[in-house]
């Protein structure tokens, strides 16, 4: 008899704070397997962005530098130029990545930071009781979106992936979800290139991970699951956008 | 081995910045501060540093903490704007017991205002500038010989008390050129940064840098333990200077450029006879409130000069006796606005009796 | 035997992994946990394949899989 399936190392033996069937945790597993993986555990320094994520350091064991909201890549870009010989990898979430952190993001993946970055995008502002995000879907309603999101007074949900993979300085850019076993096992495989591209000094790397939030989308776990599949795929597809060194 | 140099304030900076073992440095282009960027972005990558010029302020301050937190010496620099965008990143790093040198060559204001001398920034550097209720350390060079010893002493405060340092100055200190003795960095017995986040190596238990509390009581302990070391800043580190305060009946007050004014001015006084005499405050915080009570022990007459409309003057009203009386005279920020010597020396015999 | 075991400490309910296993071997108990959370079960170990879909699911890494051979 093999346990053929047990916690990551990287991960500490403790109960999360995420609500149940929130895609958090999932994200951090599979972060945490990849730190496994590759046996970078103690030398990776996480850097937690502001949002349901936030308690980064109680959940991986590793060291943690939290960021103000959305500067997690600039945060990480210091720690990164003053550390070269570490791994460094941010876990933000949409409204702290892609609304207030659009410029750090950007610029952090244009200098081509050796950094990873690992992005969950629930559509909404989880931590602040699920207001409209930019990854907010058209005619999605949310606390500051009663009528739904409009996207002539909104704007249309940003595809960071996509957006992100344009940038010279990108080395890999993909969109992953965890809302179904299949989803689950290519977002583990594409994840743990998303750090090797760090470990093997190749460049920026970017994961996107469709998440849910049941909470604030009103619905139960396996509903949202149902909705995420059928709701943001089609707007938000999955794949791989860019990965100049074909690993 | 010290060296003489003929060099701009900005200049003495940076290189005293490289002397202090800054290896680290992010910032932006604003005027009268670009000096100190184009210096070390030709000076510190031949000596294995880094140099970033980041997208924004807020970009850089943020760097600046990410790499504060593993333990590094780093630096950044601003003027007015630049500074207000960066209090987010320095009430963070406040809340984190961060250290990290950020240079202030003040501008005008509020707003763009324009790039000449100011001190209209006193409030926004003393009082922490951005939320919650924090202290920074705050010098306030007068030359550019300070220039140079004060940025090299940041880096040690910083590092001893874990707070962040801020130099203030504006454009007169900044872009003039004075000889200058570059003495090399001091030997000072520093505490391990065994705070750092650097990986955690085998064995080692975590490191975690954060100004998140939630903790009961976490926060409200962190507060009194920072209110203890403001303190202790007080009791140890107060700098100023005193020029003929002992037989004064007039005391001028005024620090940086406005002071470097006021001394030709009081020089001037004393040729003719008035018993003038010069308080130039270097820590601004922690302020040498000590230094005015005493002075107004025996000198019962100040008059406080800045260029502002008179900011300072509440720390000095603070700090003095009971009985002793503070008069103002300011000059506020604007194009040729400077005052000259003769202007403040008319003001000293206006106040003096 | 391949089998999964469900830490119930861990476990929050939400059934993700009932709708995972290829068997249908998982699902919802109406017992609470310390947390009040009504846990997931194991039903046929006799069918259990080691495939860890389940374990894959779930958010809470609360299903530990063990394989034959
Ligand atoms: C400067 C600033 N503005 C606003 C907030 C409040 N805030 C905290 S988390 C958050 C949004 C989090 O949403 P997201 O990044 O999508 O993370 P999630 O909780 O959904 O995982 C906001 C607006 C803040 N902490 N700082
Ligand atoms: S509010 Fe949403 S994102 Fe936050 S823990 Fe709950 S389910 Fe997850
Ligand atoms: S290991 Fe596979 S077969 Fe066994 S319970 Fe889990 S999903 Fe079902
Ligand atoms: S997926 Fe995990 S947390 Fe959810 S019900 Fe199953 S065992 Fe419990
Ligand atoms: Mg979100």
């Amino acid at each position: 008899m093999k346990q053929v399936f047990q916690k990551p190392e990287s991960l500490k033996d403790v109960q999360t704070h995420f609500c149940p069937g929130c895609s958090h945790g999932s994200v951090h597993r599979l972060a945490a397997e990849a730190m496994d993986e590759f046996g970078i555990r103690a030398e990776t320094i996480g850097v937690a962005s502001v949002g349901c994520s936030v308690f980064l350091y109680s959940y991986f064991d590793v060291d943690v530098i939290e960021a103000p909201h959305g500067r997690a890549p600039a945060v990480a870009t210091g720690a990164k130029r003053a550390r070269p010989d570490r791994i460094v990898f941010t876990y933000q979430g949409d409204g702290d990545l892609a609304a207030i952190g659009t410029a750090e993001i950007i610029h952090a993946a244009n200098r081509g930071e050796d950094i990873t970055v690992i992005f969950v995008n629930n559509t909404t502002y989880g931590m602040t009781g699920g207001q409209m995000a930019p990854t907010t879907m058209v005619g999605q309603k949310t606390s500051t979106s009663p009528y739904g999101r409009d996207q002539n007074k909104d704007g249309y949900p940003i595809r960071m992936a996509e957006l992100l993979a344009q940038l010279e300085g990108v080395g890999f850019s993909a969109r992953v979800a965890v809302n179904s076993p299949k989803n689950v096992m290519q977002a583990k495989k594409l994840m743990k290139t998303a750090f090797q591209y760090q470990v093997e000094k190749k460049g920026f790397s970017f994961i996107e991970v469709l998440a849910v939030c049941p909470t604030n989308w009103g619905m139960s776990p396996l509903a949202a699951n149902e909705h995420l599949g059928n709701e943001m795929i089609p707007y938000f597809p999955l794949g791989v956008y860019r990965n100049t060194s074909n690993l | 081995m010290s060296t003489k140099l003929f060099v701009k304030g900005n200049e003495a900076v940076a290189m005293a910045a490289i002397e202090a073992g800054c290896r680290y440095y992010f910032g932006y282009p604003i005027t009268p501060q670009s000096d100190i960027p184009e210096y070390l972005s030709r000076e510190l990558p031949p000596l294995g540093g880094e140099f970033i010029q980041a997208e924004s302020e807020v970009a850089a301050i943020n760097m600046l903490l990410g790499a504060s937190a593993t333990g590094v010496r780093c630096m950044t620099s601003s003027s007015g704007p630049g500074i207000s965008l960066k209090q987010e990143g320095i009430s963070f790093m406040a809340g984190s017991e961060l250290p990290g040198v950020i240079v202030d060559i003040m501008r005008q204001g509020p707003g763009l205002g324009g790039i000449d001398a100011s001190q209209a920034d006193y409030w926004q550097a003393t009082r922490g500038g951005g939320h919650g209720g924090y202290r920074i350390i705050v010098l306030a060079p007068s030359s550019v010989q300070e220039m140079y010893d004060l940025t090299m002493q940041a880096f040690d405060l910083s590092d001893i008390y874990r707070i962040p340092v801020m130099v203030l100055a504006d454009s007169v200190i900044g872009q003039m050129k004075e000889s200058i003795v570059a003495n090399p960095r001091p030997v000072t017995e520093l505490p391990a940064k065994d705070w750092a986040v650097r990986g955690r190596r085998e064995g080692q238990s975590q490191n975690v840098v954060k100004s998140l509390k939630l903790g009961d009581g976490e926060m409200e302990a962190f507060h009194w333990k920072m209110h203890a070391r403001y303190q202790e800043l007080a009791d140890k580190e107060c700098r100023w200077e005193e020029l003929q305060t002992d037989d004064a009946t007039l005391v001028v007050t005024a620090f940086g450029s406005a002071a470097r004014i006021a001394r030709t001015a009081v020089a001037m006084a004393r040729e003719e006879g008035l018993k003038v005499g010069l308080l130039r405050p270097i820590t601004l915080f922690p302020f040498p409130q000590k230094a005015y009570t005493q002075l107004t022990r025996h000198c019962k007459r100040l008059l406080d000069i800045e260029l502002n409309t008179g900011q300072m003057i509440d720390d000095v009203r603070l700090s003095v006796a009971k009985d002793a009386e503070v008069e103002f005279y300011g000059r506020p920020p604007g194009a040729g606005s400077l005052p000259t010597p003769e202007e403040l020396l008319e003001q000293i015999k206006k106040h003096y009796s | 035997m391949s089998h999964i075991v469900i830490d119930e400490t861990r476990c929050k309910g939400c059934g993700l992994c009932t709708i995972a296993c290829p068997r249908k071997l998982v699902a919802m108990s109406d017992t609470p946990n310390s947390m009040g959370y009504t846990v997931a079960v194991f039903c046929d170990a006799e069918k259990c394949t080691g495939c860890a879909l389940c374990a894959e699911m779930c958010p809470d890494v609360a299903i530990a899989v063990f394989k034959d051979k």
